[in-house]
C-alpha cells in the first residue's frame, strides 16, 4: 500500500490539483457571462447558484470538466461510429493519416539513417540539413502542401500523411544515427576478426544494438505525426478529423466540442506512446536489453 | 532528353562526387562547413533546371529564381509579417513561458514529492498536440499578438519544466557531499552547484522551445489574426495560388527559425563551454 503511494501518489495529487484548477478557472472565466446575464434580467444570485451556473453554461469560455466529459460520452458511445456526429469517427480519420504518415516517416528516418552511418559524403552534407530542417516550422507548409497536392489531384489521406511524414522523420533520423553508432570500438573490431561482412555487421551488431534508442525516438515520431495530422486537416476547409472538429468549433463558438476534441486527440496521443512504450518493453526483454 | 534535365543530371553527379572526394579528405572545419554547403547549393540549382526543365506550373512547385524575386520585392511585408509573428507573438511567448517553467521549477525544488508527480506529467503533456490550444486561446485572448503568445506560452512551458527539473536533478552525489561539508546553505547549493549542474539541461530545453515558439505563432495565426502576420499571409497567398510568395515566408520563417536556434546554442557554447558535448 504504501509502496502504491509512493508511485502512484505524486502523480495522482498533481493531476487532482490539474481538475481543481481547471474547476477554479471555469469559474472565474465564466463567471463573467453570468453577472452579465443578471445585469439584464436584474435579479440576484447566491454564490452556489453562481458557481453552478459557471459550471453549466451552453457557451462557456473554459466548460467544466464534467461538461466535456459528458459530451465525449455523448458523441462517442450514444452515437454510431459512422455517423458525422461522432467523435470515432473523426478520431478514425486522423488517426489513419497519423499511422500511415508515422509508418512512412519511421522508414524514412530508418533508411536515411542507414545511409549516414555507412556512407561518410551523406554524413557530411545530409546531416546537418536534417538538423536544419528542424529549426524550419515545417507544419507552416502544412496548408500549401495541400492545397498544391490537392491541385494535382491527389486529395484525402495522402496529402496529411505526408506532413505526419515530414514531421515524424527528424526524431527517428536522429535516434537511428546514434543507435546505428553505438556499437564499440572493441565490438565492431571483434565483426572485422570474424571478417563480417559489411551487411552481417549492420544485422547482427548494429541493427540490434540500436534497438534501445530506436523506441525513444519512434514514441516521440508518433506524437509528432498525430500533431501534423491534426493541423494538416486545417486548410482545405477541414470535413473531416479531429482538426476539422476544432475549427468548426472554433468558427461556431462550440468550446465544449473544441475541448472533447482536444480530450480525445490528447488520448489517442496517449494510447499511441502508451503501445509503442508496450512494444519496446516487449521487444527489449525478448532480446535481453530490458533494464 | 532536354537540356535543362541534362543539366540538372549532370550538376548533380558533379557536386556529388565532389563532396565524396571532399569528404575522405582530413576533415577540417572548413570542409565540414563547405560539404553541406555544396549540397544545399546543388539541391537548390537541381530543383530550378528540373521545374524549368518539366515544365511545372508555378502554382505548384515556383523555381527558386522566383521564390528570391518575390523575396527580394516584398520585403517591406516580410518584415511587417516578421515583426508581428516573431517579434511580437513568439519571442514574447517564449520568455514568458520559459521563465515561469524556470521559476515553477525552482519553486518545487524543494519538494521531492511534487516533483515526483509533475516530471510523468509533464513529460506526457509535452507529448499531446498542444497545438490544438490554439483556436482557445485566440478566443480568449484576441486576434492580436496576445493570443499568439498565449499558445507559445503554452507550448514551451512543460519542455522547459521537465528538462529543468531533471537538470536541478543532475549532481553526483560525490560534488552534493562537497557542498554539504562546505556547510553550504541552500541558496549557495542551489547557485554555485545546482544551477549550473543543470545548465546543459536548461539550454536543451531552450533549443526545443524555439522550434516550438516558432511552430505555435504560425500556427496560431490560421485560427484568425489581425491582416498582418507570416501565418496569415502564408493561408492568404495560398488561397490566391501565389506560391512564390509563401516560398518566401517559409524562407523567412526558415532564417528566423535557424537564427534564433543558431543564438541559443551560442548562449549555451558561452554558458556551459566546461560540458564534454562542448568540447568536442
Amino acid at each position: 500500500m504504501k509502496n502504491l503511494w509512493h508511485k502512484y501518489g505524486p502523480v495522482i495529487t498533481v493531476v487532482l490539483g490539474i481538475v481543481v484548477f481547471w474547476y477554479a478557472m471555469s469559474f472565474v472565466l465564466n463567471s463573467a457571462w453570468t453577472t452579465d446575464k443578471l445585469s439584464r434580467t436584474g435579479g440576484t444570485v447566491t454564490f452556489i447558484e453562481r458557481v453552478a451556473d459557471t459550471w453549466s453554461q451552453d457557451k462557456p469560455k473554459l466548460p467544466a470538466p464534467h461538461q466535456v466529459i459528458r459530451e465525449i460520452w455523448n458523441t462517442t458511445a450514444m452515437k454510431s461510429i459512422t455517423s458525422k456526429r461522432s467523435l470515432v469517427y473523426h478520431a478514425w480519420i486522423t488517426l489513419s493519416s497519423t499511422l500511415l504518415g508515422f509508418a512512412l516517416g519511421a522508414v524514412l528516418g530508418i533508411l536515411l539513417a542507414i545511409g549516414i552511418v555507412h556512407n561518410k559524403a551523406m554524413n557530411l552534407s545530409v546531416m546537418p540539413w536534417v538538423i536544419a530542417s528542424q529549426t524550419i516550422p515545417i507544419l507552416a507548409i502544412a496548408p500549401m502542401i495541400i492545397v498544391v497536392l490537392n491541385a494535382i489531384g491527389v486529395s484525402g489521406l495522402l496529402p496529411k500523411a505526408i506532413i505526419s511524414m515530414y514531421l515524424s522523420f527528424f526524431p527517428v533520423v536522429v535516434g537511428m544515427v546514434k543507435g546505428l553508432r553505438s556499437p564499440t570500438q572493441m565490438q565492431l573490431d571483434q565483426m572485422r576478426t570474424w571478417n563480417a561482412s559489411k551487411w552481417k555487421t549492420f544485422w547482427a551488431l548494429r541493427w540490434p544494438s540500436s534497438m534501445p534508442y530506436l523506441f525513444p525516438s519512434l514514441k516521440v515520431g508518433v506524437a509528432a505525426a498525430l500533431v501534423g495530422a491534426i493541423v494538416a486537416e486545417l486548410p482545405t476547409g477541414a470535413v473531416r478529423g479531429l482538426g476539422a472538429r476544432l475549427l468548426a468549433g472554433s468558427y461556431y463558438g462550440q468550446t465544449i466540442q473544441i475541448w472533447s476534441a482536444l480530450l480525445v486527440a490528447a488520448a489517442l496521443a496517449a494510447a499511441l506512446v502508451m503501445l509503442i512504450g508496450g512494444i519496446e518493453k516487449f521487444t527489449l526483454k525478448k532480446m535481453g536489453m530490458a533494464r | 532528353m532536354n537540356m535543362y534535365l541534362l543539366g540538372a543530371l549532370l550538376f548533380w553527379i558533379a557536386t556529388w562526387s565532389l563532396n565524396v572526394w571532399l569528404s575522405h579528405r582530413k576533415q577540417t572545419r572548413f570542409i565540414k562547413l563547405l560539404v553541406p554547403t555544396i549540397f544545399g547549393i546543388s539541391v537548390l540549382v537541381v530543383w530550378e533546371l528540373l521545374v524549368r526543365g518539366l515544365e511545372v506550373k508555378a502554382v505548384l512547385l515556383p523555381p527558386p529564381s522566383m521564390i528570391a524575386n518575390a523575396f527580394v520585392h516584398n520585403i517591406p511585408t516580410l518584415w511587417a509579417d516578421f515583426y508581428q509573428t516573431f517579434v511580437k507573438g513568439a519571442l514574447s511567448g517564449f520568455f514568458i513561458g520559459t521563465g515561469a517553467a524556470f521559476l515553477t521549477a525552482i519553486l518545487i525544488d524543494r519538494s521531492p514529492f511534487l516533483q515526483r508527480g509533475l516530471l510523468p506529467v509533464g513529460n506526457f503533456v509535452a507529448a499531446l498536440p498542444i497545438v490544438g490550444m490554439a483556436p482557445i486561446l485566440v478566443m480568449w485572448f484576441g486576434f492580436g499578438w496576445q493570443s499568439k503568445a498565449a499558445v507559445v506560452v503554452i507550448m514551451v512551458y512543460f519542455p522547459m519544466l521537465v528538462n529543468t527539473v531533471q537538470g536541478l536533478q543532475a549532481q553526483d552525489a560525490m560534488q552534493r557531499d562537497l557542498m554539504h561539508t562546505y556547510a553550504a546553505s541552500y541558496p549557495q547549493k542551489l547557485l554555485k552547484l545546482r544551477l549550473p549542474a543543470a545548465a546543459p539541461f536548461i539550454f536543451n530545453g531552450l533549443k526545443i522551445s524555439t522550434t516550438l515558439a516558432l511552430i505555435g505563432a504560425i500556427v496560431a495565426e490560421f485560427f484568425g489574426s489581425p491582416t498582418v502576420g507570416m501565418g496569415f499571409r502564408i493561408s492568404t497567398e495560398v488561397g490566391r495560388l501565389s506560391l512564390d510568395m509563401v516560398w518566401a515566408e517559409i524562407a523567412v520563417a526558415a532564417i528566423a527559425g535557424s537564427a534564433f536556434y543558431g543564438v541559443v546554442s551560442l548562449l549555451e557554447r558561452a554558458a556551459t563551454f566546461w560540458h564534454p558535448s562542448q568540447r568536442g
